[in-house]
């Protein structure tokens, strides 16, 4: 297989640029820490999107500047932010209520593994310390889509899209999207659905580079992002 | 009409080694931090800690940590702390990790006389290990149990003599939650009122739920400054 180079910065930018296109305006939406973060940095001015942070803040701005930064006013990755107008305040209590009574549209996560029955593998890394899984166990049973964002391969090369996932799960059953740097994919009842490929990678590269069977829909869109 | 208290060693006098205690706060954001101060000072030990984070190296519970005064810890998160993963592979600290909502609700359910609690959270994970599972509408969920406390710390932005309170932005957190789930709750406040300040149609957690309030400075440490870039 031709050995392709990518900036990293600009790979991750370009799946964050590629899940905002999930983002409906009028949704009510939370972004996990870390890369999904981000993609809030990317959504379209036209948006109406309200942003949700499971440690109590529903209308979550944009960075505060030096002169407004309130230490009593974070997300959940715990980074300094503002409130849009409009925003509410509430405890972890109702904050996961919220979640787990699938009131948000949509949810944005990192992840580990995904298997083509939908089981998401992002907290864990046996033998490694465990952090913890903060809210990711409530998440993945609330919002009403689950899009997980990821490289195609991990750090060693291997498939992150699997079979089976081998790590740890996070939840069972609980993704409908997959949004790498190679493509769009979705979980159904019949398994992994190839919907997008990114550019630069052809259709047998990315089933190639996945750890299950990948069928094509017949929808698919080629170098769509 | 509530026990106002003049210093923070009074305020914690009657915890004892082997306290079940809750500690409000997300991150570094809503802890009470003079009444954790304090609790480093008295030296209790063999406390199990009920909060959702654990403090950094040398703020918050890190410094109960740092003082080995703690067995046991339950919480969502805990990757902020190096004293915290020193302790565990060594094991002189066991930690129950929870899903967030899972710990969130727990406590509620603990000051809201409900024992249990079915979820969907945890199932299929490690964590189901011995949970019992039900199926409702043909989806499962694990049983969960309420979590109570000898002693809630709790931080809020301002309090009067009835013990009512009000919380600042997401400083609020998991502080409403352990302040019913407290045998006691002491909790801690940028500002002590006079009863009748604050607008009841505003208060966030009644004073029912309070025993003892103590006003605190608030050094309000920041984990992770994030401001606009300036171009």
């Amino acid at each position: 297989m031709m050995l392709k180079q990518f900036d990293k910065v600009s790979t991750r930018e370009k799946i964050a640029i590629r899940a905002e296109r999930e983002i409906v305006s009028g949704s009510y939406v939370n972004l996990g820490i870390g890369m999904p973060t981000k993609v809030a940095n990317y959504i379209q001015a036209d948006k109406k999107v309200i942003l949700q942070s499971e440690n109590g803040l529903l209308g979550i701005g944009r960075f505060p500047d030096k002169h407004e930064v309130d230490p009593d006013l974070i997300n959940a990755g715990k980074e300094t932010v503002t409130a849009v107008t409009g925003a509410a305040y509430f405890s972890s209590a109702e904050s996961f209520a919220m979640i787990r009574g699938e009131h948000l549209d949509l949810a944005i996560l990192g992840g580990m593994e995904v298997s083509e029955s939908g089981d998401l593998a992002n907290w864990m890394i046996p033998g490694k310390m465990i952090k913890g899984m903060g809210g990711a166990m409530d998440i993945v049973h609330g919002a009403k889509k689950i899009v997980i964002i990821m490289d195609h391969l991990t750090r060693h090369g291997e498939p992150k899209i699997l079979k089976e996932c081998q790590l740890p799960l996070t939840g069972k059953n609980v993704v409908d999207r997959i949004i790498t740097d190679r493509a769009v994919i979705d979980v159904t009842k019949d398994g992994f659905v190839l919907q997008e490929t990114a550019q630069g990678w052809t259709i047998d590269e990315v089933k190639e580079s996945t750890g299950a069977k990948l069928h094509v829909s017949k929808q698919l869109i080629e170098e769509a992002f | 009409m509530k026990e106002i208290y003049q210093t923070f060693t009074e305020a914690i006098e009657k915890m004892e080694d082997g306290a079940t205690i809750m500690v409000g706060g997300f991150g570094l954001v809503g802890i009470p931090e003079n009444l954790i101060l304090a609790l480093v000072e008295s030296n209790v030990k063999h406390l199990t800690v009920v909060s959702n984070n654990c403090g950094v190296d040398d703020w918050g519970l890190g410094l109960l940590l740092k003082n080995h005064q703690i067995d046991r810890m339950i919480g969502s998160y805990v990757g902020e702390n190096k004293a915290f993963e020193r302790q565990v592979l060594s094991g002189e600290l066991k930690v129950e990790l929870v899903p967030q909502g899972t710990l969130s609700e727990r406590i509620r359910a603990g000051g809201a006389g409900i024992p249990g609690f079915y979820t969907p959270a945890g199932v299929g994970t490690p964590l189901a290990e011995g949970k019992e599972i039900r199926s409702f509408e043909g989806k499962d969920y694990l049983l969960e149990t309420a979590l109570k406390s000898d002693f809630s710390l709790i931080r809020a932005a301002i309090g009067d003599k009835h013990g009512n309170l009000q919380y600042a932005k997401t400083a609020q957190n998991f502080n409403p939650m352990m302040a019913a789930a407290g045998k006691v709750t002491i909790a801690e406040v940028e500002q002590v009122v006079e009863t009748g300040r604050i607008d009841p149609a505003y208060i966030h957690t009644p004073g029912i739920y309070v025993d003892g309030i103590i006003e605190g400075k608030q050094e309000k440490r920041i984990e992770r400054l994030t401001v606009q870039q300036e171009d």
